[in-house]
């Protein structure tokens, strides 16, 4: 089960990180002709155009007369020999963009924030408890009351009221910087919590006495000596933040508030499937929710086939 | 008792005044007022006059000054977008969205609990089946099942794929209208159950298996209790415990949740709401609906406390 976890998360990272040359077509080229068109078919080294018959009821049909020939390990793995008629293996959206090209695109953009943002959280959370936990007192009061507080307050408002409140319309590159940082803004409380208990009882075992008796100073003593202990804890974190994260962003951008929809990412791709009337005809259009499942079931494999559990009991 | 409670709604006092007040605060002093609703071409004297309206020419703290002093007397404030007064539209988005939250919260209880029970007192194909289903189950949030629901409602038919109610039941009177409403609930309502379900599973799984491996279980298996009188009256009521702590938690996921789902249905809640006051920087309206947001965590914070109060008879007595 582990292992079924981490080859899908291996393959996600692959994907992630092989994105441009798996692409058969670049992901923001707008093929006129094919607004809406079902998936193509490959028959290994050729496959057949689509023909509109008609626009309105997006119907196509395979035009048996002239197939295209495709080129496999060129500058992309496999794309269309020539370059007018595109190779869509997962149909193409409102403006005739390549899905699965999207879709291998904006795993890069979703799991970058995602990541990001767990790193950045886990650190931030581990500061903050480490020093609440460490000195005690009213410094420990005060934190533990803000991050409680927080806390209490559905994550999901939390990030939707933060994101409400900047200017509605940015540019990539700082939606990107927007969203890590409030993401890290809203889940620091749960990682420093947790750092905070165990920092405050492992402050009391003797190797840290023995430790401050040698002279180590209160930053020395947490960083080397006593955080090593609050680890474990820490990669559970991890796996509990990276699912919340990339889904988060998936719901920002589905309701708008998230990446422009130019920049292909899973949530913005959801966004453009939104249109009900349309994803009864096109399925294809919710491959980005299939990738999301796959990203946030391969995760809870890992945590499950190490014997822990994917939702827990929190105290 | 008396004491444990007056202090849980001094908390919730106090989590209601501060999650209303920040949300007045954020929506002030972020970029851009309600105006920009009025358009580009909107004179300069109307601009003026709605400002004046929503007090938006005051400073930002004699605004919340002013706002909390008509609070306490029930006066929320208008809403620009609707306009109307607050109180009003939260009722009635409230009232929907604790329709569509109890509908889920029931179902996901009456599935996961007992599933749970199951899979976590006996091995089989049977109980894997289950677990690897809860498992997947975990893996599709709310936004995914309502998606994929409303996928499969358009293509199937069987369900209306949205909304609360069809525009003739409206008129039809109240029956109809019930009936009409029953309609609609079941698929925003399965949407957000079926992951609760499948945590409450998970959970539940694991506080049994924890509390079968306990000595007072092999005491009660020695002096010859029969196993169904075993896991029900002994294991079982002794996992409430840690069960009761969950529903606790659940009311922030359900309301996690039903954002999501109310957004994709087109289901008419608080959360669809306080989305569109956030938009429009329709600031009561986003004061009203943080407020109403505030007093349903607190309410579920309180239950999960009676409830743990009732399973756990050190509690009773420790309070």
């Amino acid at each position: 089960m582990k292992t079924a976890g981490r080859t899908l998360l291996l393959v996600v990272l692959i994907v992630a990180a092989a994105g441009p040359w798996l692409a058969p077509n670049p992901p923001n080229r707008q093929f006129d002709a094919y607004l809406y068109a079902p998936p193509t078919h490959l028959h290994g080294t050729y496959f057949y155009p689509l023909r509109v018959i008609n626009r309105l009821e997006r119907r196509f049909e395979e035009d048996r007369s002239r197939p295209v020939r495709v080129r496999w390990f060129g500058r992309r793995l496999v794309s269309s020999a020539d370059g007018r008629e595109p190779l869509l293996l997962l149909g193409a959206d409102a403006y005739g963009r390549d899905i699965f090209s999207r879709l291998l695109y904006g795993t890069r953009a979703s799991l970058g924030v995602a990541i990001l943002a767990t790193l950045i959280t886990l650190i931030i959370g581990a500061v903050i408890g480490g020093v609440a936990g460490f000195a005690g007192g009213t410094v420990d009061e005060l934190l533990s009351r803000f991050s409680d507080f927080i806390l209490v307050l559905p994550a999901i408002y939390v990030v939707l009221a933060l994101r409400a409140v900047m200017p509605l319309v940015l540019p990539a590159a700082e939606v990107f910087a927007l969203l890590v940082s409030i993401f890290a803004l809203a889940g620091w409380p749960v990682v420093a919590r947790g750092v905070r208990g165990i920092v405050a009882s492992e402050r009391e075992r003797d190797y840290v006495a023995a430790g401050r008796a040698a002279g180590a100073g209160p930053v020395r003593l947490l960083t080397v000596h006593v955080m090593p202990a609050a680890r474990g804890y820490l990669a559970t974190q991890a796996t509990l933040l990276l699912p919340a994260f990339i889904l988060a962003e998936a719901t920002l951008s589905y309701v708008g508030l998230g990446f422009p929809s130019s920049v292909p990412t899973w949530g913005t791709m959801l966004y453009d499937a939104s249109n009900v009337a349309l994803v009864g005809d096109a399925p294809w259009m919710l491959a980005p929710a299939a990738a999301i499942f796959v990203v946030v079931l391969a995760v809870n494999l890992v945590v499950q086939g190490s014997g822990r559990s994917p939702v827990q009991f929190q105290k | 008792m008396a004491r444990f409670l007056l202090r849980r709604l001094l908390f919730a006092l106090f989590l209601i005044v501060a999650v209303s007040s920040c949300a007045l605060l954020l929506t002030r002093l972020a970029p851009g007022d309600l105006t920009a609703e009025l358009g580009p071409r909107a004179r300069a004297v109307d601009i003026a006059r709605t400002r004046e309206r929503f007090d938006l020419d005051q400073s930002p703290l004699s605004q919340l000054g002013g706002w909390a002093v008509r609070a306490v007397r029930f006066d929320f404030g208008d809403s620009f977008l609707y306009d109307r007064p607050v109180g009003g539209l939260i009722r009635r988005a409230a009232g929907n969205t604790a329709v569509l939250a109890a509908a889920a919260l029931i179902l996901a209880t009456l599935v996961g609990i007992p599933l749970g029970i199951f899979t976590g007192s006996r091995a089989g194909t049977l109980a894997s089946f289950v677990r690897g289903a809860s498992l997947v189950f975990l893996s599709v949030p709310p936004l995914l099942t309502s998606l994929v629901l409303v996928f499969l409602a358009s293509r199937t038919g069987w369900l209306p794929s949205g909304g609360m109610t069809s525009a003739q039941a409206i008129d039809a009177g109240w029956g109809a209208w019930i009936v009409d409403v029953a309609k609609h609930l079941p698929l925003p309502a399965l949407a957000l159950a079926l992951p609760l379900a499948a945590t409450f599973e998970r959970l539940q799984a694991q506080a049994i298996s924890e509390t079968i491996h306990q000595p007072f279980i092999a005491a009660a298996v020695a002096r010859g209790v029969a196993w169904r009188r075993l896991l029900l009256d002994h294991a079982w009521r002794a996992s409430l415990r840690s069960m009761c702590a969950i529903y606790g938690l659940a009311i922030g996921a359900l309301l996690s949740g039903s954002f999501v789902v109310e957004y994709v249905t087109a289901w008419p809640g608080l959360g669809r709401l306080m989305y569109e006051a956030l938009r429009a920087r329709d600031i009561y309206l986003v004061a009203g609906c943080a407020a109403m947001g505030a007093v349903f965590v607190a309410v579920g914070s309180v239950v999960a406390d009676l409830l743990l109060f009732a399973a756990d008879p050190r509690v009773r007595e420790g309070a």
